[in-house]
């Protein structure tokens, strides 16, 4: 039967589009506009869904996603909210939770065994034994679930985008309209929010049956339009409130993060529940879901129905029954004294029974139990909260419209900080200390009256003003008059129960009961144990009637109570609009391609990425490293070590600088020299080690390994500024290229590029110069890190090609292979040298790695010395020692980390260990009990599978080079 | 996000910055005993209240010192090391022989 009523002035339908889905597998049609709930309820649907827990039959509640009764699936997407989301062509919908279709679900059998599922349940009863709980698991999601996530779920990210306004308004309602307004024509960037496609509020539905106040809605929809600085959003959720005034805005399309100077949050209030038997029955939904469906969506909520109320709100929602042609049974109002305005007379004069004192005791369900058949009315003590069974009322209808109250929609006040109190004239909790910037309005704000409401917006738009430093006058608003829009104790007991306080969680009255048995009563534990407010709809239809039970159970007031607060996101937001782009940059050198071309296998390094060795079909990794390492012996390798941090250090205090920032000494440094610069940190811990090249008197060239070069250079800049010397720092970390040529071969090789004499008498070990090299100005300096003659060629970056080709070239006669970081690892541990970073961790002392000499104790000031000054004066725990294996050894490889022990005793560890070609045999560093570091000595490494290698304390190199 | 004032560049995102640490007055290394060096190095009161904070804008390579309250997490001011604009802060003011202009320093 079509519940859809004529054509009316401000419906949000198009009624000449034509919308076609399927739900359950049934055909339907709807208008443009409608969303899947109120086309289903157009269509004469009322079972839209199933509960969660009890698998009972459930319609339309909030009409809000307040709550999720209507839940559907439709073909990839699931959990979509029926209540909200716009209806479209070839929908084919199903409900989710059910087994076997929504009307038929065979989990319906669980309502009748809930006397046996207390709250808790589902904890005690399969905890233990714990093999058997996977069983059970299995049982219980497939009874107790939501929608199925589809796994082969297609990847859609969706844009973010960023604003900047002066005010960010939330809540299009009366007040946040009015304060947009007023904000905007002192010429404010206003930008205005709101969760529903139309501007108003609950000016959209309550109110809406009358001309005057559709007339003032049109008023402000029209100014808004024609404001240029306001900017309005309609369908999106202000999602969260972060640190200085950040929101994300979330639409189907995507996230906008709002960033403004100041925030009202004028987001109205989310009606709440009366509690009483059946209340979940399709057909009994709130009063402002049945003027949702009347006045937006021109779809009559039931033929014949009862309205509980409370409040005022219930006479309107009556009179907007009638109106839609609904016969009103009876007006049944919880309040001992009852309405006492002109409403109550217009709804006589209707011929609506009103019966003041007195509750629905429970909704009587059809035989079928998916839909009401009557209500049962008893007369109601507010004082104590007891209905009297003595002089019942049964009253036939299809529907029940509930209006006892309000709770305040302010997850976004509480997340930014907002101090709230609870007001006794409201039965509200209403912001009372709030944060600099952040403003409330409207009925969130504890204002009621229509005409105040207005003001409020403006009141609160003078104070955005005044915060931002203008001088708007004076906004008065008045204090809240009359009845207390909300009822302070909604709850009629019934010995059957099913008076649903969460209908997410299908949580009743007793379950509260029965968890403050327990223990479990401070709301942050009864929140927990009963779950009330922690299904999809997060509390808005339940938590403030969870709290009001507590303190009643607890007989405190509520303000004692306190409240949880809604974490982000305001409702539940796809995965696609916070998922990035799983974009990860990467530096990468001028000789990248080359690389790449050459089959290199590459690894992250710091920001960079770089060779680990070179690929060749038919031999495994570590056959390949090993070659290159035999390269780099018997001939020559190349690499490519343009990702080295390098630090320009230059001035008339350079050496100063170094001679403070490193621990050795730099001032009587010659030019074209190198040095070893070791870096502590205060506490006397090993950071970075590199090379200082002295270029000229006030120019030092600083290389600095790869994943530490960002964070020296910071720490540079921070003690410059300290010192206050007078240098200056250059990263030329991207700027120069930087090629490594090491080997026997390495001087033939380089000399075939560069006019210098490399001699050993005119280039030794340590030398460094700038020099011309394919007619380009580079830095030439001998190393000796990976092998006894190596050279670094540094040039400018976009010449690193270049110069490795060239190189490759020269070198191609004597057998020059690339090689990557593994085989540098390998080089340089058969030499004997330590990795800071690798061979040390964060405790690791210069005295524990053996580099005493590195330390100029006789200078002024170093970082870190004072700190040696004491360790030095400790004994050494542990040192760090190279050790090899047997020739013949053949058992388990020890790995990097494995322990150094002693007996029982932990001694040290691993830290580097190979096999080396040079050396035949494995070879590491390890530290070790500093009783032991003697060579010859022998040492116990425990490996991976528990056996025990006996290691011999060397001394380096690990081989003999000719 | 939070923003956060780079004395060099303005208001600026949080994800601009990096943290340093609480700042903390060096004393001096000789004339102060093992326990003061040690209580310099490693201990920290952790005690909400305004600390004086080191920030580093990373796009600019700025440090600089905010001042922020660790309990409301409000920053009071930044400014560059030893320019506090009250006068007040005594951030390089204070200097041992290491922490004072160099260049007169024999090496």
């Amino acid at each position: 039967m079509s519940m859809r009523l004529p054509k009316q002035a401000g419906e949000w339908i198009s009624r000449d589009k034509t919308v076609r889905f399927t739900f359950e597998g049934q055909e339907y049609s709807g208008y443009e506009g409608d969303t899947i709930t109120s086309a289903l309820w157009a269509a004469g649907v009322k079972v839209l869904g199933r509960s969660f827990k009890y698998h009972r039959a459930r319609g339309v509640l909030s009409f809000a996603n307040h709550d999720v009764n209507v839940m559907v699936t439709d073909g990839n997407d699931t959990n979509i909210r029926g209540d909200v989301v716009a209806l479209g062509n070839g929908m084919q919908l199903d409900a989710v939770n059910t087994d076997g279709g929504v009307l038929k679900d065979k989990n319906k059998y669980i309502d009748s065994l809930s006397p046996l599922l207390p709250v808790g349940f589902y904890y005690k009863a399969f905890h233990k034994p714990a093999r058997l709980f996977p069983f059970w698991e299995k049982i219980i999601r497939k009874a107790a679930g939501l929608g199925v996530v589809n796994f082969n779920y297609p990847r859609i990210t969706k844009r973010k985008l960023n604003k900047h306004c002066d005010l960010l308004v939330i809540g299009a309602g009366p007040s946040g309209l009015s304060a947009a307004l007023a904000a905007a024509s002192e010429g404010l960037e206003v930008v205005l929010v709101d969760e529903n496609q139309s501007l108003g509020g609950s000016l959209t539905y309550d109110y809406a049956g009358s001309e005057s106040s559709r007339k003032i809605l049109e008023e402000l929809q029209a100014k808004v339009a024609e404001t240029a600085n306001i900017h309005v959003y309609t369908g999106a959720y202000a999602a969260g409130y972060y640190a200085d005034h950040m929101v994300p805005v979330v639409t189907a399309k995507g996230i906008t993060r709002v960033r403004a100077k100041a925030v009202i949050v004028a987001t109205g209030v989310f009606e709440q529940p009366p509690v009483f038997h059946n209340n979940d029955l399709p057909g009994v939904m709130l009063g402002s879901a049945a003027q949702r469906l009347i006045n937006r969506y021109a779809v009559k909520p039931f033929n014949k129905g009862v309205v509980v109320t409370a409040n005022a709100h219930g006479y309107r929602v009556a009179l907007d029954l009638l109106n839609a042609g609904a016969k009103v049974a009876a007006l049944v109002d919880m309040r001992a004294e009852g309405q006492r305005d002109d409403l109550v007379g217009e709804l006589v004069r209707k011929g609506v029974k009103i019966y003041p004192a007195s509750c629905v005791y429970e909704a009587v369900a059809t035989s079928d139990k998916l839909g009401v058949q009557g209500a049962v009315i008893f007369p109601f003590d507010e004082a104590t909260g007891q209905a009297n069974p003595g002089k019942s009322v049964n009253i036939d209808c299809d529907g029940i419209a509930m209006s006892a109250g309000w709770a305040p929609a302010a997850a976004l006040l509480y997340q930014a900080g907002t101090g709230m109190g609870y007001s006794n004239d409201i039965q509200q909790f209403v912001p009372n200390c709030l944060p600099a910037g952040v403003f409330a309005a409207g009925r969130v704000n504890g204002v009621y009256c229509l005409q105040q409401r207005a003001n409020d917006g403006m009141r609160a738009a003078a104070e955005v003003l005044r915060y931002l430093g203008k001088r708007p006058p004076e906004v008065t608003v008045d204090k809240h008059q009359g009845p207390s829009p909300s009822h302070p104790y909604p709850f009629v007991e019934h010995p059957k129960g099913k008076n649903f306080v969460d209908f997410d969680e299908d949580i009743q009255i007793k379950d509260f009961v029965n968890a403050a048995k327990e223990g479990f009563d401070n709301i942050e534990l009864m929140k927990r144990f009963t779950t009330v407010g922690m299904g999809p709809s997060q509390g808005k239809h339940s938590n403030m009637n969870a709290i009001r039970i507590l303190a009643k159970i607890r007989n405190l007031p509520v303000e004692k109570i306190g409240t949880t607060t809604a974490r982000p996101f305001f409702h539940p937001t796809p995965f696609g609009h916070l998922g990035g782009r799983s974009f990860h940059s990467h530096r990468l050198t001028s000789i990248h391609a080359w690389h790449e071309s050459a089959g290199a296998f590459f690894v992250d390094v710091g920001a960079w990425s770089r060779p680990a060795y070179y690929q060749q079909a038919g031999k495994s990794k570590q056959q390949l490293v090993q070659e290159e390492a035999q390269a780099v012996r018997q001939t020559a390798g190349i690499i490519d070590s343009g990702t080295l941090g390098k630090i320009e250090v230059c001035g008339p205090d350079a050496a100063l600088f170094l001679e403070r920032f490193y621990t050795g000494k730099f001032a009587d440094q010659k030019v074209g020299t190198t040095r070893y610069a070791l870096l502590l940190d205060e506490a006397g811990v090993v950071v970075d080690d590199g090379i200082a090249s002295r270029l000229a008197d006030e120019l030092f060239y600083l290389t600095i390994s790869t994943s530490n070069a960002a964070a020296v250079y910071r720490e540079m800049q921070r003690w410059l500024q300290i010192w206050q010397l007078n240098v200056g720092l250059v990263n030329v970390t991207g700027a120069y290229g930087l090629i490594n040529v090491a080997g026997p071969a390495a001087r033939d090789i380089v000399g075939k590029l560069v006019s210098i004499d490399l001699s050993d008498a005119a280039f030794p070990m340590g030398a460094a110069c700038e020099t011309e090299v394919l007619g380009v100005p580079v830095r030439l300096v001998r190393v000796g890190f990976v092998a006894h003659l190596a050279y670094e060629i540094h040039m400018p970056s976009a010449h690193g090609l270049n110069f490795w080709l060239a190189l490759m070239e020269a070198g191609a006669g004597y057998g020059i292979r690339p090689f990557g970081t593994d085989a540098q690892r390998l080089l340089r541990l058969e030499l004997g040298h330590h990795l800071a970073g690798y061979d040390t961790d964060g405790l690791t002392n210069p005295y524990e790695i053996g580099a005493e000499s590195a330390l100029a104790m006789d200078k002024p000031f170093f970082i870190g010395q004072r700190s040696l000054k004491i360790i030095g004066k400790k004994k050494v725990a542990k040192l760090l020692v190279p050790f090899v294996l047997p020739q013949e050894y053949s058992g388990e490889m020890p790995q990097d980390c494995n322990l150094v022990i002693d007996g029982a005793a932990i001694k040290g560890r691993v830290t580097s260990v190979a096999y080396s070609p040079a050396a035949k045999r494995i070879i590491g560093l390890a530290y070790v009990d500093p009783a032991r570091n003697q060579p010859g000595m022998v040492f116990d490494i425990r490996t991976d599978n528990g056996s025990i290698v006996k290691a011999t304390v060397v001394e380096t190199p690990f081989f003999n080079a000719d | 996000m939070k923003l956060l004032e780079c004395p060099m560049n303005g208001v600026r995102p949080l994800s601009e910055f990096l943290f340093g640490g609480e700042y903390r007055e060096m004393p001096d290394p000789d004339g102060s005993d093992d326990y003061e060096w040690a209580g310099y190095v490693h201990y920290r009161d952790n005690a909400p209240g305004v600390k004086k904070e080191w920030w580093y804008h990373g796009p600019s390579g700025t440090w600089f010192i905010a001042e922020r309250n660790t309990l409301t997490d409000e920053v009071l001011k930044t400014y560059l090391f030893g320019k506090d604009p009250s006068g007040k802060d005594q951030t390089g003011s204070k200097p041992n022989k290491n922490q004072t202009t160099g260049t007169e320093q024999s090496i």
